[in-house]
């Protein structure tokens, strides 16, 4: 029974260079992913917010609603 | 056959997880002297059946009759005199089981799954009888009333307007979006 040598050297090489490139674009795709589903849909959303925001509107219903201890509802 | 003494402790296991047990570890095999006890005496060489180490410290037949020491003296010589015969009963001197025995399955699997519903279901009760028993009164903050207002002043305070609580209440119609 002969069987042919196995690889003896190299192995660590091998699994480089089969594995990093693949690491490394799975790792962009990730920060891809991330940043189009996540980062750019959160930086609209603010925009979105704050472009019809009314602050004093706000505040106003927030006083009317009772919550601030230093301004009371208007009325009492 | 002497045994290591982990090998005698049935317990609950079962006996197949008994043997799996003493077979990944050490085994005494046609040793010259005799122990007194079941003891294994750790300051000789010792043989193992392991995937990891594969050359034990010592063969694992090591009082030869003389047929095996015919045979010894053959594999001295050159090893393409040797038939496949006398290569196999070689390997069966030097080694108790090969690769593809020690890996062979077991259902060892069956009592540590069984044993963890075991505990599982043993551990469930503990907590039944504990959340009957131990704990105190809930904080009067858990009825519903109060969580109702808590709810109410949250969206009055506007929290989390754009992305997060107050962002999914409908202002105009009073409702969740």
């Amino acid at each position: 029974m002969s069987l042919a040598k196995p690889a003896m050297r190299g192995l660590l090489g091998k699994r480089l260079r089969f594995h990093l490139p693949i690491a490394f674009a799975l790792s962009v795709v990730a920060a891809a992913a991330f940043k189009y589903g996540v980062t750019e849909p959160r930086k609209q959303a603010y925009a979105d917010f704050y472009k019809q925001y009314d602050a004093t509107k706000e505040f106003n219903n927030m006083r009317e609603a009772g919550i601030f201890e230093s301004v009371r509802p208007t009325g009492k | 056959m002497l045994r290591l003494t982990a090998g005698r402790v049935g317990c609950l296991l079962s006996r197949r997880a008994v043997v799996g047990m003493t077979n990944s570890g050490a085994r005494m095999s046609s040793h010259s002297h005799h122990e007194v006890s079941d003891q294994v005496d750790m300051s000789q060489p010792m043989y193992w059946d392991r995937l990891d180490t594969p050359l034990p410290d010592r063969a694992w037949i090591d009082v030869l009759d003389s047929k095996d020491k015919s045979l010894k003296q053959k594999e001295k010589g050159p090893w393409t005199a040797l038939s496949k015969e006398e290569k196999i009963a070689l390997y069966r001197l030097k080694f108790n089981h090969t690769y593809p025995e020690m890996k062979k399955p077991s259902h060892e699997w069956k009592t540590v799954i069984g044993g963890m519903f075991i505990f599982f279901g043993i551990t469930g009760l503990v907590v039944f009888w504990q959340g009957h028993y131990v704990y105190p009164p809930q904080p009067h903050t858990f009825g519903e009333e109060w969580q109702a207002k808590q709810i109410q002043r949250m969206l009055d305070m506007r929290v989390n307007p754009i992305e997060g609580f107050s962002a999914k209440w409908d202002y105009k119609n009073k409702q969740w979006k």
